[in-house]
């Protein structure tokens, strides 16, 4: 039967229960910290690798701010940039990972998270027509807003909040790239 | 007499989900398509297992008053652990889950079984128990999702049969209420002939 409920008793089995269950968490930690880090890491390689032209080596990492926001960007030698790039869409923050090359060309981009309404704003991970705009656009030729705003870009079906919100996001990155042209100028 | 019982009892007579309704939150939210019903169902059902088993072996030693708080610190223990895991070496999984997998601590189907069965029972039973109850929650889950994905994407298991885009009101809130009030119909017409 139960141990009674007396001061003594209920404090001991708290503290014993709360000891153990620490020291497991702990263990818990300790074995996934590695490949937690891994997975992550994995996954970062994979979305920059998705977004530029073939490169060697380890791409490296930087910060920069741009309109005072501070935006997270890998630079891969011979290939161009990958910058994250967050804005606001419908269901709340969209990130993207923006591939531009040494020309200023977007190479590729792909979704890192969104929250958008599946089935509607979600499309912008799955959508061909949509995603193929972004390839080889050169954003010194056309303007990246979607036609509804007066620009190049056609916008998903019934989802011109979620477009609009992708096409700023490129938009920022460009930005951030052309930002990172001239400081790289400087170093070299 | 047999032990099995306690392993079918959870997924038809105590079924979670159809018949208890319990653990609305998760299944509602989760099953947009079969897999993520599965992955959400799986994930449940290790928290169960383990929760009964622990509960089950301490419950002679914990005083009465404070059996819900160690209940508690147990079950958060080991939703900690499956979060590090799932982050660890299903991370596509975790992504898709997200905030649901904290979630299972308040689970009621995890409380409820460790305060209604577990902490009365043996061990054995208890794990069975535990394998019941969240085998019938998996399943009820998958179903849900197999029904919506079916209908909002035509597809099952991502595998898609159905060109073009499906009725998107199931993908959404309120295709969860739908199909789960649905498949509750039918479930329990199905109890009440046997």
């Amino acid at each position: 039967m139960a141990a009674a409920s007396t001061l003594k008793n209920m404090a001991l089995c708290l503290s014993a229960v709360c000891l153990i269950c620490s020291a497991v968490v702990g263990a818990a930690y300790v074995v996934t910290a590695n490949p937690i880090a891994e997975a992550a890491q994995a996954k970062t390689t994979a979305s920059i690798a998705a977004v530029l032209p073939a490169f060697e080596g380890t791409p490296e990492q930087g910060n920069i701010q741009v309109d005072g926001v501070d935006y997270t960007y890998y630079k891969a030698d011979d290939a161009g940039y990958a910058i994250i790039s967050t804005t606001s869409g419908f269901g709340g923050a969209l990130t993207l990972m923006v591939g531009i090359n040494d020309d200023g060309e977007i190479h590729n981009t792909t979704v890192l998270s969104h929250s958008e309404t599946p089935g509607l704003g979600a499309k912008c991970t799955t959508d061909e027509h949509f995603m193929a705009q972004f390839r080889g656009f050169d954003p010194d030729e056309k303007s990246l807003l979607v036609k509804k705003d007066g620009g190049d870009l056609d916008a998903i079906t019934a989802s011109t909040i979620t477009s609009r919100a992708y096409a700023k996001a490129v938009a920022n990155a460009v930005a951030v790239y052309q930002k990172l042209k001239e400081g790289g100028d400087d170093d070299e | 007499m047999s032990k099995w019982h306690f392993v079918t009892d959870g997924f038809v007579k105590n079924n979670p989900t159809f018949v208890l309704v319990l653990g609305m939150c998760p299944t509602l939210a989760t099953t947009t398509s079969a897999l993520n019903g599965l992955e959400m169902g799986l994930a449940t059902m290790f928290v169960l297992i383990l929760s009964n088993i622990v509960i089950s072996l301490i419950a002679p030693m914990v005083p009465d008053k404070v059996r819900i708080p160690v209940y508690i610190t147990v079950i958060a223990t080991f939703v900690t652990v499956l979060q590090l895991l799932m982050q660890a070496f299903t991370p596509a999984a975790y992504e898709t889950l997200g905030l649901f997998i904290p979630l299972i601590v308040v689970n009621c189907i995890v409380l409820g079984r460790a305060e209604g069965f577990a902490n009365k029972h043996k061990v054995g039973e208890s794990a069975l128990d535990g394998i019941g109850v969240g085998l019938g929650f998996t399943i009820s889950l998958t179903v849900i999702g197999i029904v919506r994905e079916i209908l909002g994407s035509g597809s099952v298991f991502g595998w898609k049969f159905i060109p073009g885009d499906g009725i998107l009101a199931f993908v959404m809130a309120p295709g969860a209420f739908l199909v789960m009030g649905y498949l509750m119909v039918l479930f329990n017409k199905y109890l009440a002939k046997k």
